[in-house]
């Protein structure tokens, strides 16, 4: 008997198609699934049915490019075992499933609030209370620090235990940027208005979250986008990888004190954002992806601006790239600092660049690909030695991989084709009832995964967000240990987590 | 060191010169114009996804819009967004933009307190603090710094500490788990002190307005020095206004 049903990326299933097991069952089939390589947990999540709660486990498998779903349903404020004490990567979603339901797991290492979520189990949890880990010694001291950080970055709180200048641990603390996202999911009844919270996920990663959740609706709504609203989307999608890539090359240099190339990766990066403001009307694309049209169709004069771009941009980038890489006192600051091994990153199911830094060759455009990706061979980007400079040449690598890929794209721009000038008269108006969806989208960051489940009515009863963030900030705890604590800054730039992706 | 000079070459001129006269390239969507054409007002209301548009007269509160531009497509007659950038003001009633009217958005000389010109004219230090943003507007405000946009030219800096700072500038629509941290990074600021909710989130809520996880007490407990509306928030639209307010008026 099967207990999982497979399913494809952006693929909508009657929910009772999902086999519902047994706690114990649901464990061990997915406790087991994970410790093959090729697979890794995307989501799992639960939410409230009738009086129990359903939980729902997504395993992908990137070799057959599909993802395994299973479920099952317990009883709020229970006590069971956990899946984390078999494999940690799953130690966060345990932790959400603790604060939200009260699920009192008796072997998780790491019980604590996750975020501080206006409707979590316990109200006695006050984000001001959270309980550090401590060690008490004459010779160790703490240092905190945040929840407002000195740069304009968005809060949390990191808490230090140091032994003189060397980190010997260090624990992360957010919630500060929580807004009740998924709640306002289901209580904002208009598309545009889910769109609008869409983009409003993390504002740098516009693109990624955005497609994530058209892609969701028009799975739902059993409708088929053209080519142009792929087109668009994907590059839009690889333009907010240059950009973001660019301006954190920028970030790395400005914390070793590298002036020159923090003011040219900085300068890179304006051409670009500019251009999708002469695009969509907004430097960071808000307003461009949209379910079942777009506002802003892609024009041969806008391809030929691009096109001059990227030649600038490239020579540019280029030159102060292979000046910097030569540089010794910059080599010195990002060789060997920050180090996540691939045992490390792969027990906690690190993604995306993080993941790729350390040698995980995990990358949805490949593994689980959409869009124009279904048509190219994409070969992820990866390195080995999991220290800041990987993560500064796989940056450098995606970006050019990027160009690569934009150039070929440009040679065939699909026609503008008004396949919906009216989404509310076809296919949109309806989404499929007593359903699930699951989108993964490739962000910048790492793997962005959006889950839907409709009731009777094909109206929302759940939607789930999880940003690539929720598994890389304990790699970026992993990776300042036994490091000095000058290096925390450029360690943390090196990953460039996302908060209000982790707070939602 | 000649390879340095090389690139420093390359680059050319990256800064804008004069800030205040600059346009913005392309598409943008900045200060509407609402003609008087007659249009199902209610369904222009029902279209909005912040509740930023009323009727009778037809109006954009900027302090709510978002800046999505989806009313314009809808009602191309009704609503236009022009590319005009100076879109912040001192005055919340400002910021709604009535149909039939074409002026642009002003600070209002008679709401700033004389001391901003007085102590902050030529120097400006600010403290960012971030509510429940979503890093957008927090990266729009780190390229008003950058060589393009450059504005510490005018005296006007980011700084790392609010002892150092002669205000606050809010972004986010300010979560109930920030709410604390907000007020003790406020009341850390010496006297005399401004606060500028930069962003549509920070001034009303934005699309949160009606989140249970937010704490929208402090704006309301403090005079506004400068609203400045956007999703993001453009660094011209910051930096003008910021200008604006701290010049000196005869």
């Amino acid at each position: 008997m099967m207990n999982y049903i497979t399913i494809l990326n952006n693929q909508t299933i009657p929910l009772q198609s999902i086999p519902v097991l047994k706690y114990e069952d649901l464990m061990e089939l997915n406790t087991m699934l994970v410790k093959r390589k090729e697979f890794h947990c995307v989501n799992y999540y639960g939410y409230l049915s009738g009086n129990k709660i359903k939980l729902i486990c997504c395993i992908a498998n990137d070799a057959e490019k599909n993802i395994y779903v299973s479920a099952a349903e317990i009883e709020s404020n229970s006590s069971l075992p956990s899946f984390t004490a078999h494999h940690l990567s799953f130690h966060n979603f345990e932790r959400e499933l603790h604060e939200n339901f009260g699920i009192n797991y008796k072997d998780h290492p790491w019980l604590k609030p996750l975020r501080y979520s206006f409707n979590r189990n316990s109200r006695e949890q006050q984000i001001e209370n959270y309980p550090f880990y401590q060690i008490h010694s004459e010779e160790l001291h703490e240092v905190g620090v945040g929840p407002i950080h000195a740069g304009i970055i968005e809060p949390g709180h990191f808490r230090f235990i140091c032994n003189g200048e060397q980190i010997l641990h260090l624990e992360i603390q957010l919630g500060y940027q929580h807004r009740g996202i998924e709640s306002l999911f289901l209580n904002k009844k208009k598309l545009l208005q889910r769109t609008i919270l869409a983009e409003s996920i993390a504002g740098d990663t516009v693109a990624g979250h955005t497609t994530a959740f058209v892609n969701v609706w028009e799975s739902l709504s059993g409708f088929n986008p053209c080519d142009d609203l792929l087109f668009a989307r994907t590059l839009a999608l690889e333009m907010e990888r240059i950009a973001i890539h660019t301006g954190d090359l920028s970030a790395i240099c400005t914390d070793i004190a590298y002036q020159l190339g923090s003011s040219v990766f900085g300068r890179l990066r304006t051409p670009v954002i500019n251009f999708m403001q002469e695009w969509c009307g907004n430097r960071l694309l808000k307003g461009l992806i949209r379910a079942g049209k777009n506002n802003f169709p892609f024009t041969p004069e806008l391809a030929e601006k691009l096109t001059r771009l990227l030649n600038d941009y490239e020579t540019d980038f280029a030159e102060m790239y292979n000046e910097m890489k030569t540089l010794p006192t910059v080599l010195a600051r990002l060789e060997k600092t920050g180090i996540v091994t691939l045992e490390q990153a792969e027990s906690i199911g690190a993604v995306g660049m993080a993941g790729r830094a350390s040698g995980i060759a995990r990358d949805i455009r490949s593994s689980h690909p959409s869009a124009l990706f279904t048509r190219l061979n994409h070969e992820p980007v990866v390195k080995h030695h999991g220290d800041v400079y990987s993560r500064t040449q796989i940056r450098k690598e995606e970006i050019l991989q990027s160009i690569y890929y934009i150039r070929q794209w440009l040679q065939a721009i699909p026609k503008e084709n008004n396949q919906t000038p009216d989404p509310i008269s076809i296919g949109l108006k309806k989404q499929a009832p007593n359903s699930f969806v699951i989108s993964l989208v490739e962000g910048w960051r790492g793997e962005i995964c959006h889950c839907a489940v409709t009731d009777d009515n094909g109206e929302l009863l759940h939607y789930k967000i999880k940003d690539p963030s929720l598994h890389n900030w304990l790699a970026l705890a992993l990776s300042v240990r036994n490091n000095e604590i000058s290096d925390f800054p450029i360690c943390n730039k090196s990953f460039d987590l996302s908060y209000c992706g982790h707070d939602l | 060191m000649l390879d340095n000079l090389k690139i420093l070459l390359h680059q050319g001129k990256q800064y804008i010169p004069d800030v205040t006269q600059a346009e913005v390239p392309g598409v943008f969507r900045g200060r509407p114009v609402i003609t008087n054409a007659s249009v199902d007002e209610q369904a222009l209301i029902d279209l909005c996804p912040t509740g930023a548009i009323s009727a009778k007269p037809v109006c954009i509160d900027l302090g709510k819009c978002i800046f999505c531009g989806e009313c314009a497509f809808a009602y191309p007659d009704k609503i236009r967004f022009t590319k005009d950038h100076k879109i912040a003001t001192n005055d919340r009633n400002k910021l709604i933009i009535e149909e039939g009217s074409d002026s642009p958005v002003e600070l209002n000389p008679g709401l700033i307190r004389k001391e901003i010109a007085e102590y902050f004219s030529g120097s400006l230090k600010l403290r960012q603090v971030c509510a429940g943003g979503d890093n957008s507007s927090e990266l729009e405000l780190n390229a008003c710094g950058n060589v393009n946009f450059d504005m510490g030219r005018f005296g006007i800096e980011f700084v790392a500490s609010p002892r150092h700072a002669d205000g606050i500038v809010i972004t986010g629509p300010i979560t109930k788990n920030m709410a604390e941290p907000l007020q003790i990074c406020y009341d850390a600021v010496p006297d005399p002190k401004i606060i500028i909710l930069a962003g549509t989130d920070a001034i009303s809520g934005g699309i949160f307005t009606d989140s249970p996880a937010l704490d929208r007490s402090f704006p309301g407990k403090y005079q506004i020095d400068l609203y400045v509306p956007g999703n993001p928030v453009h660094p011209l639209t910051f930096i003008n206004a910021v200008l604006e307010l701290i010049r000196r008026r005869r």
